[in-house]
């Protein structure tokens, strides 16, 4: 028999950003919240306390901060005729645990999404005609625009401390910014961080290829800052140890640097860790959620009766619980019906490596997860698609988390793997090397998306989800073109040696690679329930007190990282949910 | 390559590091079931006895590192390194028995694009490797085991695995190389309380500062070159 728990207003599965946000905006509202996070609780002091936390062993190799893959993880195929087999070791994304989720691992990469972003689909069709869009091509426009997100994608900026320049300023271009970015009502929080090598060079290459580069946007304090909440970070120093793990210097923003420290203190607020949820009940007729079931940390079944079920997990396991508590009907590639698991999408994550003789200096050991500097002359509207032979964009960037020697060196070409030439080429390389990657976009397709398995099962017994995606021609001439300008602009520097990866005509997704944790769709928002799962205010269609904001809400990927989107949809979802859904509480749009 | 240029006598000095001398005598116990027992190899006090490895596997681990990362004058080679002991007590960890793979069946073939899908967990992959190099060998050179091969056999059959050409017993050649390869690359830069890299040789020998974890005043550095020798988690200065 289960455990009953006494009933709240709401419950938050998972505590990353999207689930944290959530929290501190309900609390905000008044509302009882439970938050039941898989993982353990995770704080700066003394998880991320220096120097334990910077074991490279421990943080990239035992993947202390990740998702143990043994407990949970999803099959993959690259065709719907194929038979999946599970991700059994972590290769080419990463999803965190714990308090403070893949937030606290990231890089810090915090962008807006371009305004033509928004519209993908029927800016195309305006521009090149509906026959330009594949017929298997499902990319929609997102159901709400950049100016109803502005202030949310602002507000959550100024939650991160996130350091850049505005290009466009209530509509005036200001020079050192992006000159094609939608308009910013402010000014960042805080100004641009300083440039190592990589970056400086990456300005003088722009520059002479007539590309407009600025700064990411990083939510890695360029200085001391007080976010509206009253919580502090320190300025990054540059540690080198950013992606795959917390931050040891409060610099990089995370739920539990930016907001935690507000909601630990509020007695409206209880988080349980190591609390597995298992799915989300339904009353008899499933078209209302009455809480959810998890396994406490001692794995006794309990129930967590709520009136508002808020889905705060990584994008694929929000997918995950739908299908697996019937939230939404299953989408069907063949037939083309069904909502959940439709329209999954990735990145186009592609990278070049320039090699320098042992007069210049790198330093790649030297870090920012989000610092650094790209352009957007290829992305969005800047990129004449037909000319190009492709639909999406992308942007090249000089990024430089930190490189340690566990992490990879990556050599020249033609250094062997191993031997006394390998041991040259590492020496040559480690130092003296940095790379620049290409990140493009990747549109959503019929044959791409997420089900469950028919065969592999969880640590809980849970069919596991099933990931059915592949590379389209599509996304192999976006990495084609992109990866072809990086190494034209990678010549003007001289590097003794380049190296670049563009995908092959005809290549497979390898799912062994690291590329990106940027696992998009698969529960998307739209603006007709045939054809997606949620609504514009991320709320499920078919059950609607229960919302799932995060990047499975995205309808195809654009060339940037997710988060800053994530972290404004879930602004703009707790909005309408405290000032729409608690007054009236049902569906916020009649179908 | 430049391991073809290594003289035997480093060769010799190998053996003599590991307590092997006379290569006879090792290739007696090393090669026999007898070897399955605990390696009982360092009657040196203060060197490493492994716990993990048979003295078969170990003799297998400490040759195979040899020519992974040799001697010479670039840099500490992996014996120097002490990658054997990491190697060693890194096979004990959670890690090494699969705590974080997902490790239910069903267990089928697929492309490689899906990643290694057997049934082993690291440390038995490279037993089961080892164990079969070995019986490769045995049959390949009049009952010799690898780690009594010449070194241009040594070499050769370790580049037959790392291409996938090396047809062994129970695993593939090349997921076993990978592996061994990746373990070995791991115990020559870790930090040194894993057991390898000792006095962080390894990393002063491609420059990285080890855990100092703040270049504040570096960033925008570049006429010269970064200046401070390593440091470890424990706060040892290299």
């Amino acid at each position: 028999m289960a455990i009953v728990k006494p009933r709240v207003d709401a419950v938050i599965v998972g505590m990353g950003w999207t689930g944290a946000i959530m929290a501190k905006e309900l609390t905000d509202a008044g509302l009882r919240v439970v938050a039941l996070e898989r993982g353990p609780d995770r704080d700066t002091q003394p998880d991320f306390a220096y120097p334990r936390v910077v074991d490279e062993l421990e943080g990239s190799i035992h993947r202390k901060f990740l998702q143990s893959l043994a407990k949970e993880t999803v099959t993959a195929r690259h065709g719907i005729k194929d038979t999946a087999v599970p991700y059994r070791q972590m290769g080419s994304f990463k999803p965190g645990t714990g308090v403070g989720g893949a937030g606290t691992h990231w890089s810090g990469c915090h962008f807006r999404a371009l305004r033509e972003d928004f519209n993908l689909r029927s800016n195309l069709r305006q521009r090149y005609g509906a026959k330009f869009i594949p017929e298997d091509m499902t990319i929609a426009d997102f159901p709400v625009t950049y100016d109803e997100l502005e202030p949310h994608f602002d507000h959550f900026e100024y939650v991160c401390g996130t350091s850049g320049k505005a290009g466009v300023l209530n509509g005036a271009k200001i020079p050192g910014g992006n000159p094609f970015e939608a308009s910013r009502s402010r000014e960042f929080p805080l100004p641009p961080n300083r440039n190592y090598l990589g970056a400086e060079l990456f300005y003088k290459a722009a520059r002479e290829m007539g590309y407009s580069a600025y700064p990411i946007p990083a939510s890695n304090a360029s200085a001391a800052y007080v976010n509206p909440y009253g919580c502090q970070m320190g300025p990054c120093n540059f540690c080198g140890f950013c992606s795959d793990y917390g931050c040891l210097n409060y610099s990089k923003a995370s739920p539990n640097v930016s907001i935690l420290p507000v909601l630990r203190l509020r007695k409206e607020f209880e988080l349980r860790a190591h609390a597995q949820v298992l799915k989300v009940n339904l009353d008899d007729a499933g078209g209302r959620a009455t809480g959810v079931t998890y396994l406490d940390a001692d794995g006794k079944e309990t129930e967590q009766p709520a009136d508002l079920v808020l889905l705060c997990a990584f994008s694929l396991f929000n997918v995950h619980l739908m299908l697996l508590s019937g939230i939404g009907k299953p989408y069907d590639p063949v037939a083309g019906t069904g909502t959940v698991g439709r329209n999954y999408s990735y990145q186009n994550l592609n990278r070049v490596t320039l090699f320098f003789d042992d007069s210049v200096q790198a330093n790649g050991f030297i870090g920012i997860g989000g610092g650094g500097a790209t352009f957007d002359d290829l992305n969005g509207n800047q990129l004449d698609n037909a000319k190009a032979g492709f639909i999406g964009g992308g942007v090249i960037w000089a990024r430089q988390p930190g490189s340690g020697p566990i992490r990879g060196i990556t050599t020249a070409p033609g250094v062997p793997n191993w031997g006394s030439a390998w041991k040259q080429g590492v020496k040559d390389a480690f130092r003296h090397s940095f790379y620049y990657e290409v990140q493009g976009a990747c549109m959503s397709y019929r044959a791409n998306y997420l089900d469950l398995d028919p065969t592999y099962r969880d640590a809980f017994g849970r069919p596991l989800l099933r990931m059915t995606f592949d590379w389209n021609d599509n996304e192999i001439r976006a990495s084609q073109f992109l990866v072809g300008k990086a190494l034209d602009m990678c010549k003007v520097l001289n590097p003794k040696a380049l190296s670049g990866d563009a995908k092959k005509t005809g290549e497979h997704y390898n799912i062994t690679r690291y590329q990106s944790t940027h696992t998009c769709g698969g529960a998307i928002m739209g603006a007709d329930p045939k054809t997606s799962a949620l609504n514009r205010y991320l709320q499920s269609w078919d059950v609607p007190n229960v919302f799932a904001p995060g990047a499975n809400a995205f309808p195809q990927n654009n060339g940037y990282n997710p988060t800053g989107m994530v972290g404004a949809l879930t602004y703009w979802a707790a909005k309408a949910i405290r000032e729409q859904y608690l007054k009236s509480p049902g569906a916020l749009i009649r179908t | 390559m430049s391991d073809d240029q290594a003289p035997s006598a480093s060769r010799r000095q190998l053996f003599k590091s590991l307590g092997l001398v006379p290569i006879a005598v090792v290739g007696l116990t090393a090669c026999t079931r007898e070897a399955d027992k605990p390696a009982d190899v360092s009657p040196v006090p203060g060197e490493y006895k492994p716990t993990f490895f048979t003295a078969a596997e170990w003799a297998f681990i400490q040759a195979a590192c040899d020519q992974l990362i040799p001697a010479d004058n670039i840099g500490p080679s992996a014996l120097q390194a002490g990658v054997p002991e990491f190697i060693d007590r890194h096979m004990q960890t959670p890690y090494a028995s699969g705590d974080i793979w997902y490790m239910q069946g069903p267990f089928i073939e697929a492309a490689p694009q899906f990643g290694y899908q057997g049934r082993l967990p690291v440390r038995d992959i490279l037993r089961v490797g080892i164990k079969g190099i070995d019986a490769h060998c045995a049959k390949q050179f009049s009952g010799k085991c690898f780690a009594q091969l010449e070194h241009k056999d040594q070499e050769a059959l370790l580049k037959s695995a790392e291409a996938g050409k090396l047809e062994l017993e129970n695993i593939s050649a090349r997921e076993f190389f990978n592996q061994l390869l990746s373990e070995t690359r791991m115990g020559y830069f870790c930090d040194p309380k894993h057991g390898g890299n000792k006095n962080m040789s390894a990393w002063k020998m491609i420059g990285y500062p080890g855990m100092r974890a703040d270049y504040t005043n570096w960033v925008e550095i570049r006429d010269q070159p970064y200046p401070l020798p390593p440091v470890d988690l424990a706060g040892k200065r290299g």
